[in-house]
């Protein structure tokens, strides 16, 4: 859990609790919760709060890392009548991912005191957290978190007596991936079938119901109070390298302490592995790792010393993505482990557009027939095909199937020995896989 | 009256069922835009979605029953076939098979006698499998029902479940 260092600031995990049970209201305030509000609301202009995310240098967590403060000032400020829309991207359903639900389930007000003020930013009267299915404990709390918000005259009409309004709803979803990518939350949050939307138009302009929207993952709204609070230098001065603020990270796999924590942004991985998650599990060693979850290419032992931000990780030719690792251990087949991602992202294509619905299942039982002994040496070439094809960026309709690709496009690049082996001899070297 | 004919009469959607969607329906701009929690209240009374039910959420919401279909099947966690009174989802994404999902499902499978997408014959479980559940760091993880249950393995099992079959 957090790691509360002394002298280190953790502004987004300073309410976890070891035995993460939630903060409530009462909880929260008494920790200086709602104390950014206040100090916003009727004494920073909408415009002042969103200079003051631009200059702190926030970029989305939910995995691009796009500046926040950027996308927010795609949207239009007129006064022109009609509704205005802020929405939370809790669908967190990346494979390997699992450090919103540690936010949503230990500091539901935090999410919500960041969410307000993000609406205001953008002057939004209606707010939604959409919020995967199987998270119904944290759809609870926020449910309960936004009742009691309303009785305090934080959420509601004229919040804290000032004449900006916001209403919040929380929308939990009924499956499917593909509802994490911004375009296709919008269209199910609309009653539809998750299908992605062609960009432009952009959701700041036309999103839910074709008015101004605006979808940020849970961590970077969560982070909007604490800079306007505590200003952009603040937040700028958390960071260890060039990118701001502090970081959920994770690790999953066979390490000895696999765990979420908060760090500053620009940890080394090798810290993260080696001390927050304590090394290697006995009697394995490490031989890869996906930096931020199923879709982000595999980097190896070589990029240890590498901190964690968004510019370095893609400097190394992989992304940080959602910042939350997973390990690949030398007793678990590299074949195997791409398989299991590519059965994911095939299953969860939304059907869409051709190269991802029939690309994805292709690339899939290739992987299935290496792994199972039925592989052929040209099968390497097929792969690495349906990379260039399925990969390229535009070749699809959204980063779905792009994403699918890179898992698959770096094992090839490092492991490639092991995909040999498997064509030679006749199948997985690995007990089972590895997963026995 | 026909067999038919009743049973065209009696409301199939219940006054709760039906007050659960007209609060959603409140603050959106066209009743079809409820679908999902349309279909999610009323799956939440039965356990599933019935054509009987699904032609009555349409007509609800002024939409097409094949429209309606349409978006049901999209989403994994609308049941369009009947479940047992408490799902297994269990998670077979990368950490929880990393940590030996396969192997669990294989012993949920012989110790309930179903396989994946099955329901026990006395009705009390189904199986499916289910997308990363965000508890990688406590892998293999599954829900049953709401319940998460963590850090997986054979013991916890047979407490859950029984020694089965083998
Ligand atoms: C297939 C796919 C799934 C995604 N799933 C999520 C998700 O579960 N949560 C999330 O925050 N972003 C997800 N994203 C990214 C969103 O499209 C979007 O970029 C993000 O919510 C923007 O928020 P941010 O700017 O705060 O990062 C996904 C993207 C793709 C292509
Ligand atoms: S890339 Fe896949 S998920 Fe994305 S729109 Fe095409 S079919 Fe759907
Ligand atoms: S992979 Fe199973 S919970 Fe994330």
């Amino acid at each position: 859990m957090s790691l509360e260092l002394p002298g280190q600031d953790r502004p987004l995990t300073r309410n976890v609790r070891e035995d993460r049970r939630p903060t409530d209201l009462a909880a929260y305030e008494a920790n200086g919760g709602y104390r950014g509000l206040r100090s916003a609301m009727g004494k920073l202009s909408p415009a002042d709060c969103l200079q003051i995310l631009k200059d702190s240098n926030l970029r989305g967590r939910g995995g691009a890392g796009f500046p926040t403060g950027m996308k927010w000032s795609f949207v239009p400020m007129d006064d022109s009548p009609g509704h205005k829309y802020l929405i939370c991207n809790a669908d967190e359903m990346e494979p390997g991912t699992f450090k919103d639900r540690l936010l949503l389930e230990c500091d539901p007000h935090q999410l919500i005191e960041g969410m307000i003020l993000s609406a205001y930013t953008i002057q939004a009267d209606v707010a939604y957290i959409f919020i995967r299915a199987e998270y119904h404990k944290a759809a609870q709390l926020l449910r309960e978190a936004i009742a009691a918000c309303k009785e305090k005259g934080y959420l509601g009409d004229n919040i804290l007596g000032t004449d900006y309004s916001l209403e919040m709803h929380v929308h939990a979803s009924a499956g499917r991936y593909i509802c994490g990518e911004e375009t296709a939350l919008i269209s199910s949050l609309e009653g539809k079938r998750a299908n992605p939307r062609a960009k432009p138009p952009f959701p700041q302009v036309s999103g839910l119901w074709g008015r101004p929207t605006i979808v940020n993952n849970v961590e970077t709204l969560c982070n909007v109070h604490h800079i306007i609070e505590r200003g952009a230098d603040w937040f700028q001065s958390l960071g260890l390298t060039g990118d701001a603020g502090t970081k959920m990270y994770g690790v999953s796999g066979r390490v000895k302490n696999p765990g979420c924590w908060e760090l500053p942004m620009g940890t080394p991985v090798r810290e993260i592995i080696e001390e927050y998650a304590g090394g290697m599990a006995d009697g394995y060693q490490l031989r890869g790792f996906l930096p931020g979850g199923g879709s982000t290419d595999f980097l190896t032992t070589q990029h240890l010393d590498l901190a964690m931000d968004y510019d370095t990780i893609g400097k190394a030719g992989s992304r940080m993505g959602t910042g939350t690792m997973i390990i690949l251990d030398d007793k678990t087949c590299p074949v195997g482990f791409v398989k299991n991602l590519m059965e994911f992202f095939a299953r969860e294509s939304c059907g869409f557009c051709t190269p991802c619905r029939d690309g994805l299942p292709w690339s899939a039982q290739v992987l299935d027939d290496i792994e199972g002994g039925r592989g052929l040496p040209e099968d390497m070439d097929t792969l690495a095909r349906q990379v260039t094809y399925i990969g390229a960026m535009g070749n699809t309709h959204c980063a779905l199937a792009p994403g699918a690709m890179e898992p698959l496009q770096s094992a090839l690049k490092y492991f490639r020995e092991d995909f040999e082996r498997h064509l030679n001899g006749g199948g997985c070297p690995y007990c089972d896989g590895g997963t026995a | 009256m026909s067999e038919r004919e009743t049973a065209s009469l009696i409301p199939v959607l219940s006054a709760q069922e039906l007050a659960a969607i007209d609060a959603e329906i409140a603050h959106v701009p066209y009743r079809a835009a409820v679908a999902i929690d349309a279909l999610k209240i009323v799956q939440a009374h039965r356990g599933w979605v019935s054509d009987e039910s699904l032609q009555a959420i349409a007509r609800h919401l002024e939409m097409s029953a094949e429209e309606l279909d349409g978006v049901a099947t999209f989403y994994n966690l609308i049941y369009r076939r009947p479940v047992g009174e408490q799902v297994i989802l269990l998670c077979n994404s990368i950490s929880c098979w990393i940590k030996g999902c396969d192997r669990l499902q294989a012993k949920i499978s012989s110790q309930l006698g179903i396989a994946l997408g099955e329901t026990t014959p006395d009705n009390r479980y189904t199986l499916l499998p289910v997308t990363c559940l965000g508890a990688c760091d406590k892998a293999p993880v599954m829900l049953v029902g709401e319940e998460l249950h963590e850090d997986l393995t054979e013991q916890a099992l047979n407490r859950l479940f029984g020694e089965g079959e083998t």
